[in-house]
């Protein structure tokens, strides 16, 4: 039935390659899908292994996943407006059904890909995955990085605490130590002097659409330049 | 080998039934968990009971709009009653026009007798009248949420 429906116009429409009886219509399966065009088409099975990667990148991937899903949700009620944030993220906690859960589901999630990142940063480098010709892939990474702890400085001002208050307060102040233009890029960052609705609201916007398609755009290119650089780095060269 | 194929196909065949099991429980159980997340627990609306105030505000023979409440306080010789202004063709707020003693509707441009009934346009029903009372203190309440099913004057 299943091949029934594959031979479909409708189906044929959709999926341009055939069934996958040949290697070519298998790799071209992958080859043709938007989505799957990012993966290689033939993977090492030792690339599969748990002891080369931990499976680290695809922790820090899944987290990630975790995090768009919960946090879209937490948009639906939450207002970036002063002092309604505050407002929204106890009604989030003890009003909405489900919204402590979500809210922790993010907490815990951003927490957990920070040091996913991390360990998986660390686990290239320790394997020396990072070398040619990978090295380009590594850049990619250090991004991705850096939006990863910048999605998670501008979520920490979202609740409108105290301890976000003051954490950006510090952390802005941090930032304008940078001789010449820290002044200036603190004042752009926060659109003021001090951390006020601007700020919240800039915080919001670089939180919920800048950072996340920035890091959709770079892990695409990440993805994309495993299978250009020729599949994880097993080590197997290095072993055999 | 043919014995091997045969297990590993009878193995592959039950981790698929339990796989789509699971899956399925957990798609329904984020359809509840989903569904009671949309759903507001607590509202940040406006009360649909308006305190239209002491009765004598409003003249004899008078129709009096209250545009942030989208009402009609009308005083007749048999009472008081209360108008919905909201038009029952699309919900745009209609007008009082003075000059013509009538209701109209600046959108479709249906018209209405201050008592609620149509004059003219597409509007498919009359304008409701609102469930109206007097509290314990003498203002005139006004519950937007109920309207009721047959004219009710508050005689004052």
């Amino acid at each position: 039935m299943i091949t029934d429906i594959r031979d479909t116009p409708v189906w044929r429409s959709i999926f341009r390659s055939g069934q996958g009886d040949s290697n070519l219509n298998r790799a071209q399966r992958v080859q043709q899908n938007v989505f799957l065009h990012l993966a290689s088409v033939k993977v090492r099975s030792k690339a599969l292994e748990f002891g080369v990667t931990w499976y680290l990148g695809t922790l820090s991937l899944g987290c990630f996943m975790v995090l768009v899903v919960t946090g879209i949700l937490l948009m639906l009620y939450y207002h970036p407006s002063v002092p309604q944030a505050y407002l929204d993220m106890k009604d989030l906690q003890f009003v909405v059904s489900a919204g402590m859960f979500l809210r922790n589901l993010h907490r815990w999630s951003a927490h957990a890909m920070v040091l996913l990142v991390f360990a998986h940063m660390f686990k290239v480098f320790y394997r020396g995955a990072y070398r040619s010709p990978r090295e380009f892939n590594w850049v990619i990474g250090v991004m991705l990085l850096m939006v990863t702890l910048f999605l998670s400085y501008t979520g920490y001002l979202l609740p409108w605490d105290q301890l976000a208050f003051w954490a950006i307060t510090v952390g802005s102040n941090i930032m304008s130590a940078v001789p010449g233009l820290g002044a200036k890029a603190r004042f752009l960052m926060l659109g003021g002097n001090t951390v006020n609705a601007n700020a919240l609201l800039r915080f919001y916007v670089l939180h919920c659409v800048i950072l996340p398609l920035a890091a959709f755009i770079f892990l695409a290119v990440h993805f994309w330049r495993i299978r250009k650089d020729g599949g994880l780095h097993t080590g197997e060269k290095t072993h055999e | 080998m043919a014995e091997e194929k045969q297990c590993e196909e009878c193995s592959r065949r039950r981790f698929a039934k339990t796989g789509l099991a699971a899956i399925g429980v957990a798609a329904g159980g984020s359809a509840v968990f989903g569904y009671q997340f949309l759903s507001p627990n607590a509202l940040y609306e406006p009360s649909p009971v308006v305190d239209a105030g002491k009765p004598d505000r409003y003249p004899l023979d008078s129709v009096t709009p209250d545009v942030a409440s989208g009402i009609y306080i009308v005083h007749k010789q048999e009472g008081i009653y209360a108008l919905s202004a909201v038009c029952t063709h699309l919900g745009c707020l209609t007008a009082w026009k003075p000059e013509l003693g009538i209701i109209a509707c600046p959108c479709h441009g249906s018209k209405f007798h201050p008592d609620g009934v149509k004059i003219e346009g597409p509007a498919p029903k009359p304008l409701p009248w609102l469930k109206a009372w007097i509290d314990d203190d003498g203002n005139l309440q006004i519950d937007r949420s109920e309207t009721l099913p047959q004219k009710q004057f508050v005689r004052i």
